[in-house]
């Protein structure tokens, strides 16, 4: 495998008077309850190790309180871990310098923020050219740089107005715009599309993944929305409580739950929207004689009326370039979209 | 049952000594320093003489254009114009042109002087816990404690004059804008310092291109009050040698002028009025950007 862009390893963050004074009872393994009674420290993170690979979109995922928010702001360090290595392209981000930092955040990683975090004194386009001002660039010079990005986020004619003259999805689109306009690699996005009511928020993930399609950043998205998860991440790392309980493919974790927690969570998805043939099928090379092709990466929802309609209620899987890999049945779909208890070895596994 | 019905007073003499002691202690350090404090603030009494010849000096009609000119500059308001204009005609109509002149050229030095030092300190107050705790009371007692009784030293230090009663204006006067822009800074909302931390703003780029920008509209209350305190002084700055308004109230009270006192203390009342309107107009129009924000 590829060494990982970011690279989070035994990541501890304690909030209270003195967390050093309590991280080596925590690393033996205290309870939250005893930490919080018998110490006045708060659990923020715990051991956290998480690989995020480069030009992919990795969803970190939990509800509200799991320490998504802390954890996000540990890659560009806008928090400092009471323990833990953050290696970004090998470098350790904790052992920088002020300068190096500064540094880091202008070039490397730019954000986008659950509640905007625009400057309200700034024009659209002052506030777009924000980063590349920081950088030092001559205002004139770093707008012009960045009109590029107003308009590629749809606000093309409103570089002169307040951000209090926007709607929510508007000045998140500035967001956007801001922090693609310094060019960094990385993109750090915390609940960035949460404000926002769920038809714009489809829009603006349609934004992001067109963008990301020529793009290819790493992105790191917060969300504690499975569907917006599933819709824009190449990955999932679940928290709760500020640990990870299960991280991998967004496929993985819908077909093999780790534990109840999960399963709560991915209740109420639409299963045959979000499960696609691949992660169903019967491996093989060898096509079929009865049936359609269907793409691997089609969804459940699609290929159920193809197949039922087919005389043989099966159908022959092919990849983006049209070779054979694998089959899929009737059976396999309905089976699939009914909902999983607790794994592990239950009903669908057999089927791979 | 004495106990309870006189109070346990400290001996006579010894607060006589006591008193004494201070006294002599502060006038061995005015004897001490007060020159070397002189000379320090030559330069501001000298700007102060200037302005207020040159004011004296201007002809009256190019005076009233040139405070016409900055109450539309600061408000934008005809209304607002038009009433300076008026007010100005009316002092000179009733012979206080000349004193108008001297007050507002110590109006004027003393709010240059407390922001410049006023804004800084207040920066400085935000930035830390500690300096704002040792501040505030500093700050309240300048505010409250009667302005007779900080005149005293003033006048040991100073004497009598320009100087001192600038010192004694700027002190009175000063409290609000440290107050506002301290209370401005700390109150820029939590989230735009963020995002310019998370772009790599330093130190020198957060402070003036966040967050005092984001103040401002409360810094620039500071000033307003800072601006009418200032006027509210002068007439007791005058008790020690200051020029302008405040010394035909004082001859007043003293003689029983009652016509003298009133039109004296109703051109003080306009001063502050049109002060008051344009810097707030002017306050106003800076919050222009934020109008409607605030629903995230
Ligand atoms: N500065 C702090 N001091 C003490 N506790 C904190 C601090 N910051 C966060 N916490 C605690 O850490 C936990 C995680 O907070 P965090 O903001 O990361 O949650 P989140 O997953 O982002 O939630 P949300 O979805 O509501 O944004 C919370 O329980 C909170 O109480
Ligand atoms: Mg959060």
């Amino acid at each position: 495998m590829t060494e990982p862009k970011i690279k989070i390893e035994n990541l501890y963050k304690i909030f209270g008077p003195n967390p050093k004074s309590v991280i080596g009872k925590v690393q033996d393994g205290m309870s939250k309850q005893e930490l919080l009674e018998n110490h006045g420290h708060v659990f923020g993170l715990k051991d956290i190790n998480i690989d995020i690979p480069a030009k992919g979109v990795s969803v970190i995922m939990g509800l509200s309180g799991s320490g998504k928010s802390t954890l996000i702001r540990h890659i560009n360090r806008l928090i400092d871990p009471t323990s833990g290595k953050m290696i970004v392209d090998g470098d350790d981000v904790l052992s920088m310098d002020k300068d190096q930092l500064i540094e880091f955040r202008r070039y490397k990683a730019s954000m986008v923020f659950q509640k905007f975090g625009l400057h309200v004194h700034r024009t659209v386009a002052e506030n777009a050219a924000y980063g590349l001002i920081v950088q030092g660039k001559p205002v004139s010079e770093a707008k012009q740089l960045s009109q590029k990005w107003i308009e590629r986020v749809g606000l093309g004619g409103f570089e002169g107005h307040y951000p209090s003259q926007l709607s929510g999805g508007m000045q998140q689109r500035v967001g956007l715009a801001r922090a693609l306009s310094t060019d960094a690699e990385i993109l750090l996005m915390d609940e960035a599309f949460s404000a926002l009511d769920p038809l714009i928020r489809t829009d603006m993930q349609d934004v992001l993944l067109g963008l990301q399609e020529e793009l290819h950043k790493t992105i790191v998205f917060i969300t504690h929305d499975l569907d917006e998860a599933l819709r824009i991440g190449d990955n999932i790392a679940i928290l709760r409580d500020g640990a990870v309980i299960q991280q991998g493919d967004p496929q993985d974790i819908i077909m093999h739950p780790s534990d109840d927690y999960i399963v709560d969570f991915i209740q109420d998805i639409n299963r045959s929207r979000v499960i696609r043939l691949k992660t169903l099928m019967t491996p093989s090379t060898s096509a079929s004689d009865s049936g359609p092709e269907l793409q691997h990466t089609m969804n459940l929802e699609l290929a159920l009326p193809k197949i039922a309609n087919s005389a043989s209620k099966s159908a022959t899987v092919v990849n983006e370039k049209g070779e054979v890999v694998g089959s899929i049945s009737l059976d396999q779909i309905i089976s699939g979209i009914t909902r999983p208890d607790v794994d592990t070895g239950s009903s669908e596994t057999r089927y791979r | 049952m004495d106990f309870f019905t006189k109070f346990p007073v400290m001996g006579r003499q010894d607060l006589r000594d006591l008193k004494k002691s201070i006294d002599a202690g502060f006038r061995d350090f005015s004897r001490e320093f007060g020159e070397s404090l002189e000379t320090f603030f030559e330069p501001l009494l000298w700007f102060l003489v200037w302005l207020e010849k040159l004011l004296v000096a201007t002809p009256w009609p190019i005076i009233i254009i040139v405070m016409a000119t900055l109450a539309w500059i600061g408000s934008r308001s005809t209304k607002i114009v038009i009433g300076t204009v008026l007010s100005f005609l009316a002092i000179g109509y009733f012979g206080m042109w000349k004193d108008t002149m001297s007050t507002l050229a110590i109006i004027s030095v003393s709010t240059i002087v407390c922001i410049t030092a006023g804004i800084p300190l207040g920066i400085f107050m935000s930035r830390s816990d500690r300096a704002q705790a040792v501040i505030t009371p500093i700050l309240d007692i300048m505010q409250t404690i009667p302005a007779f009784v900080y005149l005293i030293p003033v006048v040991m230090l100073l004497g009598i004059g320009k100087v001192p009663g600038l010192l004694a204006v700027c002190i009175y006067a000063i409290p609000p804008i440290v107050r506002l822009t301290n209370l401005g800074i700390r109150l820029v909302e939590k989230e735009a310092l963020e995002a310019a931390d998370a772009f790599g703003a330093n130190y020198r780029q957060k402070l003036f291109g966040v967050q005092i920008p984001l103040a401002l509209p409360n810094i620039f209350a500071g000033v307003n009050q800072t601006i009418m305190m200032a006027l509210s002084m002068v007439v007791i700055a005058s008790m020690i040698g200051v020029a302008g308004l405040g010394v035909p109230v004082l001859r007043s009270i003293s003689n029983q002028y009652l016509a003298l006192g009133l039109m004296n203390g109703l051109a003080i009342v306009a001063l502050a009025i049109i002060f008051d309107r344009v810097s707030q107009q002017y306050g106003d129009r800076l919050q222009k950007h934020r109008q409607g924000i605030k629903h995230d």
